[in-house]
């Protein structure tokens, strides 16, 4: 195995805006990738984690299968971290969790306009909604927190470059605040 | 209704600062506010919509969801808990068949928690259309339920189910003072006003609602701001969970807490006070009108009061169910008819409060205090107490003990005769001065009664060796999440994480990380809140954690992590409605176990 830094990422209840963002850092992912090798992510479609490094978590936690993945990247990843006001807060996804699960479903699959052959999908494949959507950091232990809807791309850049730097990550105001 | 409401509007003389007291009275009448009293009120009293439902949303006692025809609500406070409150509320929705937070399905009656009601020392206890009920237990909540499926009026209840003690155990300077009415008055009359505020500055008094204020340099600030009108407001909100000497206080010396005021009102050149009574005393209204009125008979308020060419008078408002309205900047907004939302300080009251206008408020007792201090002059306070705490302090103690009810004593007494006077034993810890002050243990019983080390607006709640510690923070977090105003992010929001992450602890699913997680909480919460509420909320855990680290730890599972959630069971609503129970259908609650049994995700093998 190369000494880069491992890398994984994932979208779990997101929009994937936190990633678009990531890559907002342009031509600095060409210096980033002589440090870093990408594990699981959307980048390389490599299904599942190996030991790595860093994972970064875009969304929170709204089905079954992110509890799955997000304790995946737990176990493999040495830190992980929340990145975007879904993981660290649930976010949009969260607005849900003032309407009851089963209004959701019922307006969905029985009561919504054309609505045909009402039933809720229950192929074991699916996964299954939790009936509240959870910040992440509610299902497994997170390292580090990276505001923002999304976190700009300066966010992420200072924050890696800590990180692979040795240096404790830490982002100066004019990264964080938003008015 | 519509002719109901124009007669209420007009009587508050169309006055929007009484929206709240007109909501009050549909809440009363209808049991909730109908949409077509807003609409009405929008036009009679000029405010708009919004503002009508943002109140109603605000306070507690204001439902725009209808609520039963007999309201009742039971006393959340810790020592409701400790007299047995958890088995009552369940026999009482058992017997009404009605369930917690509900309206009965026929509307007959609604049942719901409600924040320390201030009857500690005679609980468990309740409210029932906002009249107080006391003692409660199986035999009464029997013939409660009886009553009410009989649909009897409120008036032909027993008055046994309504009766509220005094129960005064230890009086001292000011309990046992001979009290003339008018004799205050006539005092700042004779000695002149400048003089008066001399005595009370000599006396050392200090405000008696918590924050110790010096009252003279208060009603100095106010005196020298220079208006066409001055406002006093006597501050009888008492929320803290565990206070009720205000109650005592306006039940049985009404008549020098109004003078108090009144003295005020000489010094600062007033002509209007208010009484902002909290609504859980709603008991105490009509008395404290009829002591109003024999003071106007007498003389003693209204027009050229003692032929002194001296105008004051004294109104009643009456809050709706918030903590927040006894922070004085949030009395003063609830006392204008809005959301009891605490203003930015400065400006303060003495130059900016009630009407934008010079405002003193006091707490109850202080101006009690204030009213003999006119009469017998300032040594005689000075004289008793320590060097920065001057006088006595009116104590409402409850909990475990033999003799829960009102003590006095001299400030610099220490705690430990205050146990042996209400005869506690077996003492593991108290909490001083309500929720928002501190928890003590009983390693620290030579402690005192004092500004400078105890201070306390006079709550004192006893804990025996027999109660758990998390348990009783766990009431006063959530007090705090529910009782938080809203405006500011680091309260509204903090308070909620607090109570969330405390519940993790206190549910047996804490672990590793979690004190350290819950202790930069508590930091942050008391470090950014906009006021007090939120500058205190954490203070049950910070007090306890420094005090029981171990009963914390112990708490912890020997985990790196677990979710503070059931995972498996909040998928149960979307499993039945997909109708599966295949084994991806379930989750398993620590991630160990989980590699054991090899789930791998769903999502993962498609
Ligand atoms: C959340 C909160 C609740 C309060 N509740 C009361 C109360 O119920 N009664 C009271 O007298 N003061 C209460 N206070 C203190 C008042 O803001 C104010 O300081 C007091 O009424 C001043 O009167 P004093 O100087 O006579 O103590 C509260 C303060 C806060 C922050
Ligand atoms: S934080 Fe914003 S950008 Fe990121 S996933 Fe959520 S909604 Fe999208
Ligand atoms: S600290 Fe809490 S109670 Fe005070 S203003 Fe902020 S939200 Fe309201």
């Amino acid at each position: 195995m190369s000494n880069k830094i491992r890398v994984a990422t994932t979208s779990l209840a997101g929009c994937f805006g936190c990633h678009m963002s990531f890559l907002d850092i342009d031509e600095r992912m060409l210096q980033l990738a002589q440090v870093v090798e990408f594990d699981r992510s959307p980048i390389t479609d490599i299904e599942h984690c190996t030991n790595c490094d860093i994972g970064l978590i875009e969304g929170g936690v709204c089905n079954s299968e992110n509890v799955h993945v997000l304790r995946e990247f737990r176990k493999n990843c040495k830190i992980l971290v929340a990145v975007g006001a879904c993981a660290i807060n649930g976010g949009l996804p969260a607005m849900r969790n003032f309407i009851p699960l089963e209004d959701c479903l019922r307006e969905a699959y029985f009561d919504g306009i054309g609505v045909e052959n009402a039933q809720v999908p229950n192929d074991p494949e699916l996964p299954l909604l939790l009936d509240k959507v959870h910040p992440i950091h509610e299902v497994v232990k997170i390292d580090y927190f990276l505001p923002g809807c999304p976190p700009s791309a300066d966010v992420f850049w200072k924050f890696l470059t800590d990180l692979i730097e040795g240096r404790e990550p830490s982002l100066p105001y004019e990264l964080v605040h938003y008015d | 209704m519509k002719q109901f409401i124009q007669d209420l509007v007009t009587k508050n003389h169309y006055k929007s600062t009484h929206l709240l007291q007109v909501l009050r009275d549909v809440q009363t009448r209808y049991h909730f506010i109908p949409e077509g009293a807003i609409t009405q009120l929008t036009e009679l009293l000029n405010v708009p919509r919004t503002q009508i439902i943002g109140v109603i949303e605000f306070y507690s006692f204001l439902h725009l969801h209808r609520q039963g025809h007999y309201e009742l609500l039971i006393s959340d406070s810790i020592t409701d808990h400790m007299l047995g409150k958890h088995e009552l509320m369940a026999y009482l929705s058992e017997k009404l068949n009605v369930g917690i937070g509900k309206v009965r399905e026929d509307g007959l009656v609604s049942l719901d928690n409600t924040s320390c009601s201030g009857m500690c020392d005679q609980g468990p206890a309740g409210l029932v259309n906002g009249h107080a009920l006391t003692r409660l237990d199986k035999s009464k909540i029997d013939t409660i339920a009886e009553l009410i499926n009989q649909e009897k009026p409120l008036d032909e209840w027993p008055t046994e189910l309504f009766a509220v003690a005094d129960n005064i155990y230890k009086p001292d300077l000011l309990l046992n003072s001979q009290f003339t009415p008018g004799a205050a008055i006539k005092a700042v009359f004779e000695r002149g006003i400048d003089a008066t505020l001399a005595q009370i500055n000599e006396s050392g008094l200090r405000g008696r609602g918590g924050a110790g204020f010096k009252t003279a340099m208060k009603w100095q600030f106010c005196k020298e701001e220079a208006s066409d009108q001055h406002y006093v407001i006597c501050n009888a909100d008492e929320g803290e969970p565990g206070t009720f000497k205000d109650r005592i206080l306006l039940n049985s010396y009404a008549d020098q807490v109004f003078e108090g005021m009144t003295v005020c009102a000489t010094i600062i050149g007033a002509t209007e006070g208010y009484l902002y009574l909290r609504g859980e005393y709603l008991h105490l209204h009509e008395p404290l009108l009829a002591v109003l009125q024999q003071r106007r008979d007498a003389g003693l308020l209204g027009k050229n009061i003692l032929g002194q060419n001296f105008d004051f008078d004294i109104h009643i408002h009456l809050g709706a169910g918030a903590y927040i309205c006894g922070e004085e900047s949030a009395l003063i907004e609830s006392l204008e008819g809005k959301a009891g939302i605490p203003r930015n300080r400065p400006p303060y009251p003495v130059t900016s409060g009630y009407m934008n206008k010079p405002t003193v408020v006091n707490n109850v007792e202080t101006f009690m205090a204030a009213a003999n201090i006119a009469i017998n002059g300032g040594a005689w306070f000075a004289n008793i107490g320590t060097e920065k705490s001057k006088g006595t302090k009116i104590l409402s103690i409850c909990g475990d003990c033999a003799k829960p009810g009102i003590y006095e004593y001299p400030f610099g007494t220490t705690v430990r005769e205050i146990l042996k006077d209400c005869q506690a034993e077996d003492v593991f810890g108290i909490q001083i001065g309500g929720p928002s002050g501190l928890f003590i243990s009983n390693q620290e019983l030579d402690r005192k009664l004092a500004f400078e080390d105890l201070a306390t607006g006079g709550s004192f709640i006893i804990f025996n060796n027999t109660r758990n510690v998390l348990d009783i923070v766990y009431n006063f977090t959530h007090f705090f999440a529910h009782e938080s105003c809203g405006f500011c992010t680091p309260c509204r929001v903090g308070t909620s994480l607090l109570k969330k992450q405390l519940d993790k602890i206190h549910d047996g699913h804490g672990s590793a990380g979690d004190i350290v997680a819950l202790e930069e909480l508590c930091q942050l919460v008391k470090n950014n809140s906009h006021c007090g509420l939120g500058q205190t909320a954490a203070n049950p855990i910070l007090t306890t954690l420094e005090r029981y680290p171990d009963l914390y730890e112990n708490q912890l599972k020997n985990i790196s992590y677990e979710p503070g959630f059931d995972l498996d069971g909040s998928l149960a609503t979307a499993r039945r409605m997909a109708n599966r129970n295949d084994a991806a259908a379930h989750l398993e609650q620590i991630e160990d176990e989980l590699a054991t049994h090899g789930t791998t995700s769903p999502g993962a093998q498609a």
